[in-house]
């Protein structure tokens, strides 16, 4: 059993909703990814989500386009976050996924990509431009070395769509919650709590939430619908009020303990 | 065999490398352009509006003032510069805003670079009474204030893109976000024979009417074929449109020529197929301008039109095929084209033109004089003169 499914089959005991945090790496710098990851891991998140910077975010909103931004102007690339991954694997217990635009995959050589995947002890992938039509390479590649490709589901996407992705998914469904790009939204829009319903009628494999999430009140709004919030833009937005690593570190400390206590359960 | 193949490939080229999101409204779009280009009514009112409102077909003209000039081979020039709007760019937004419209969209978008497709978009959303955004870097709308403001005239909202090198690249990432925020009530209007599955097809059947009137018309004249096709290169809608039709002719050898900047050597160019390696960007695998870490990398080039980094997947196959050889020019060889063609023949071409044009001194001399070239003039200068006056302080 993979960490991501071992992990999820506790979350699920433990009556918890799973919190999986995103980070852009390279975003102020790597050492400072490397310690908040830490940092979000002391605070009890159950996975965390390792972003590679790409020059072309589509599926991005401002605040992870921004972030991404940073990080390219520090030259980080793929291999960089590959072997930050392996430091932090060494460190580090809870499920570790990685999230990049296609096109650097491709560059560093789809091969070559699995191979560092396993060593860095990565244990997802998911990539936002490899909708089903085009992921069945990679997808079948990683998952023969026990790593997930973890396959994306969005308000748009048709009941036949749903039904191919389920029985190709493994590890845990991301679901979008709403069509649109990533960032802060109020509340968990209707079609995303639809979505929820509409995937969870065919499927056992855990539902994680991510787009717009940002507060214990909205995981709490999602009742059963969902396994795992994914908060990625209010995260983005803890670094861009700036200080130094002492004072991300606590901000975001602060920031995640509020969904521990509150939102994890309901 | 027919390309492209279902799943949108040309060869290894093209596909739909889209956030999941988007994809139904890909389909959606296959199957409403699939039906619109079966429907006798559909077909009649494109060809209407080609005709009556854009002024199709379009000339062929022997130019043979520059033909004496070179020396060679018999130059005709395809007159794209003489449709509605200045440019072949409307054949494409014709055709796509009647698919919306068939589709019951009521709002289009789209991306501009130097305006040119922004204007054509505009205008037919004007014409067909549709709301009407457009994307457009910050750099793009200050080197453009004037095709903004035709733009404005039109009706349409001209967006202005702050973010990457805030050029035609992130407008179309922009579009694309938009696209994906409100794709039930949205048409994307994508301006050359770019992005995912269907649009490279799409594009390319609005812009084929290009070559099939000019095999027409050449064969009435010349009866017989044309030696060699030239066209300019950026994204390749006019190149692709202009050569499809001849694809299975032989003895028509076709020449694509995309913008070399300042060189090929040096890193200010932006000529994908010659100094590019494939890649993924805007929904097709195709060739493009990056770094080693597969960071797209900034375009350049006199042309605003040509100046992006990637280009059409069936450009990447005819190239793989050897079917169209690909060349390249630079911004020096581009503006003395643009020189000789308002002297010698009284026509000013559109930079991206004067691409094609500027290839034709290294081609002629190895031609005949029985031989005959057709260049797709794709676009009129009249945008560029304030900018080349800038480059030659005023004196020619």
């Amino acid at each position: 059993m993979n960490r991501i499914e071992s992990t999820f089959k506790e979350v699920k005991n433990s009556g918890a909703k799973g919190i999986i945090t995103y980070l852009t790496a390279g975003y102020p710098g790597l050492e400072t990814t490397e310690e908040l990851v830490m940092a979000m891991a002391e605070s009890g998140v159950t996975m965390v989500e390792l972003g590679v910077p790409f020059s072309d975010p589509v599926a991005d909103g401002p605040v992870i386009q921004a972030a991404s931004m940073r990080s390219l102007q520090n030259k980080t690339t793929l291999a960089d976050v590959l072997s930050l991954s392996k430091r932090l694997r060494e460190k580090l217990t809870i499920p570790l996924l990685i999230m990049t635009y296609y096109n650097p995959v491709y560059a560093y050589g789809v091969e070559r990509f699995v191979g560092e995947v396993k060593n860095s002890g990565i244990d997802g992938v998911i990539v936002p431009d490899l909708p089903l039509e085009e992921s069945d390479w990679l997808a079948g590649k990683l998952q023969k070395e026990n790593i997930h490709f973890i396959y994306m589901l969005s308000p748009t996407s048709t009941r036949q769509r749903m039904i191919t992705t389920v029985q190709k998914a493994t590890g845990f469904i991301y679901c979008v919650s709403t069509a649109g790009v990533t960032g802060t939204r109020d509340a968990i829009p209707k079609e995303g709590l639809s979505l929820l319903a509409r995937i969870r009628e065919l499927t056992e494999l855990p539902l994680a939430l991510g787009f717009g999430i940002s507060t214990p009140q909205q995981v709490a709004s999602l009742g059963d619908g969902a396994d795992a919030a994914i908060i990625g833009s209010a995260i983005i937005k803890l670094i861009d009020q700036g200080g130094n690593k002492e004072q991300i570190k606590d901000r975001m400390k602060t920031y995640l303990g509020e969904f521990m206590s509150k939102g994890r359960f309901f | 065999m027919n390309l492209p193949d279902e799943k949108g490939y040309f060869g290894n080229y093209g596909g739909r490398f889209v956030p999941e999101t988007l994809i139904s409204a890909l389909y959606e779009l296959e199957e409403g352009y699939g039906e619109s280009k079966k429907d006798p009514g559909f077909i009649r009112e494109l060809e209407y509006y080609l005709e009556n409102y854009s002024g199709r077909p379009t000339p062929l003209y022997f130019a043979s003032r520059l033909t004496e000039k070179l020396g060679g081979a018999g130059i005709y020039l395809k007159r794209e510069d003489l449709n509605h709007t200045g440019a072949h760019k409307i054949n494409n937004t014709l055709g796509q805003i009647l698919v919306a419209k068939k589709m019951g969209k009521k709002r289009i978008i789209a991306e501009t670079g130097a305006g040119q497709h922004g204007v054509a978009t505009a205008t037919v959303a004007a014409r067909f009474g549709l709301q009407c955004a457009i994307y457009m870097g910050e750099e793009d709308i200050k080197r453009q204030e004037l095709n903004v403001f035709r733009m404005k005239l039109l009706g349409a909202e001209v967006i202005p893109v702050a973010t990457g090198s805030r050029t035609l690249k992130d407008a179309t990432n922009q579009a694309l976000r938009d696209w994906v925020s409100n794709v039930e009530t949205t048409h994307y209007i994508i301006g050359s024979v770019v992005g995912p599955h269907p649009y490279p097809l799409m594009v390319r059947d609005f812009q084929a009417v290009i070559g099939r009137e000019t095999k027409k018309q050449v064969l009435e004249i010349e009866n017989d074929l044309p030696d060699y096709l030239v066209a300019c290169v950026g994204g390749g809608s006019n190149a692709i449109g202009f050569f499809h039709p001849f694809a299975n002719d032989n003895k028509s050898k076709m020449i694509g020529v995309e913008a070399a900047g300042k060189g090929l050597s040096s890193s200010c160019h932006a000529a994908t197929l010659n100094g590019g390696s494939p890649g993924v960007l805007h929904g097709s695998f195709s060739y493009l301008l990056q770094d080693a870490a597969g960071q797209i990398t900034e375009a350049h080039s006199i042309s605003a039109g040509l100046d992006y980094p990637g280009v059409g997947p069936e450009h990447a196959y005819f190239k793989e095929t050897g079917r169209v050889t690909y060349q390249a020019v630079t911004d020096e060889e581009a503006l003395k084209a643009f020189l000789l063609l308002a002297e010698c023949e009284g026509i000013i071409p559109a930079l991206e033109s004067a691409h094609a044009l500027a290839y034709l001194e290294q081609l002629i001399p190895s031609t005949t004089k029985n031989e005959t070239v057709v260049v797709c003039l794709s676009g009129r200068g009249d945008k560029d003169v304030a900018m080349v006056s800038e480059i030659l302080k005023g004196a020619v």
